[in-house]
């Protein structure tokens, strides 16, 4: 049995990314969890009350199913999702095998411009993380 | 795989019902979220059909308090029981701590159980598990019918068909009344966070 275990250092490195990266560009929430519906971190803006251990549960799920249907038409991976909602939106990138990134923003962010900022901080992630695994 | 925050100090521990269709996996987690309604702060989760049969899964999170400081978040999960489903079985399996096998009691499911549970073998060993070794408690559901006139088996007849090889702890229950509903989740909680402690000390 694995554990994963992220000390507290790495943790708020992640956390000042999510922050800087995301949240400062008026994101409501960005949850990181694992393919077992973990959680590993959860930010939010202030004003959003999501369950977010429900919202892992069934992310990790979504994701999964997504995964398989990839498979199916004979594609290696989606990469990402998007959900869009009257007034909020989803976001799920993947930053590796394991870990997926979860932006929940309103309809004032451009998918574009969060796209952007989302990729910059999956590749910081990335380095704090790869740091975990050795 | 629990995943054990140290910022936070919060440990996720993921215990997952398995069993074969209408086994009374689902009514097992129906029976917790009412009785221990106090400590669960959120609403389970259902992903069904219309026909009331688990799609995807069962989600049930609550707070079982603090070990050394840390806040343990106990996340219960079901299986679909249906057959054509294993792809998803498989899926719900992934990261788990600790598995509860509910078996059922009636006398014509005695072979439906014996397959799933090799089926959970199976699918464990896909994710470098074993079942000899993952915490384990098997629950031998819908005792409660033998008052009904339905024949149902022994249950040294399922501890036999199911447990001789295992010796895990194993329980006699009826999930549509709560009998040893509790006793099963206080179980599989206890045998899962000493797996846990004991691998990380």
């Amino acid at each position: 049995m694995n554990y994963g275990i992220v000390s507290q250092e790495q943790l708020e490195q992640i956390d000042t990314i999510l922050s800087d990266k995301l949240i400062k560009l008026g994101v409501d929430c960005v949850i990181i969890i694992d393919m077992a519906g973990n959680i590993i971190t959860a930010k939010d803006s202030g004003g959003s009350k999501y369950d977010v251990y429900s919202f892992a549960a069934l992310a990790a799920g979504n994701f999964a199913t997504v995964d398989a249907m990839a498979k199916l038409v004979g594609e290696a991976e989606f990469s990402l999702l998007f959900h869009k909602g009257q007034d909020s939106n989803i976001h799920f990138s993947k930053i590796d095998d394991e870990l997926l990134l979860i932006s929940m923003f309103g309809k004032e962010i451009s998918l574009g411009f969060l796209r952007l900022n989302v990729v910059e901080a999956i590749e910081q992630i990335r380095k704090v993380w790869e740091g975990t695994q050795n | 795989m629990s995943f054990i925050n140290l910022k936070d100090k919060v440990v996720q521990v993921k215990i997952v019902y398995y069993g074969p269709g209408r086994c009374g996996k689902t009514t097992n987690l129906e029976y917790v979220n009412r009785k221990f309604r106090d400590q669960i702060q959120s609403e389970m989760v259902s992903l069904k059909t219309h026909g009331d049969r688990t799609l995807f899964f069962d989600f049930l999170p609550f707070d079982m308090g603090k070990i050394k400081g840390y806040d343990i978040k106990i996340q219960l999960y079901t299986v679909p029981g249906q057959v054509k489903y294993n792809a998803t079985r498989k899926l719900v399996l992934k990261g788990v701590d600790g598995v509860v096998f509910v078996a059922d009691a009636m006398e014509k499911q005695r072979e439906k159980n014996i397959r799933s549970l090799n089926q959970l073998h199976e699918n464990l060993q896909a994710y470098k598990e074993s079942i000899f070794k993952l915490p384990l408690v098997i629950q031998y559901n819908k005792v409660d019918l033998k008052d009904h006139g339905v024949p149902i088996l022994p249950t040294a007849v399922l501890r036999k068909d199911l447990n001789s090889r295992l010796k895990v702890p194993d329980f006699e229950a009826s999930a549509v009344t709560g009998y040893n509903v509790a006793a099963t989740l206080k179980k599989i909680i206890s045998s899962t966070v000493v797996s846990i402690q004991n691998k990380l000390l």
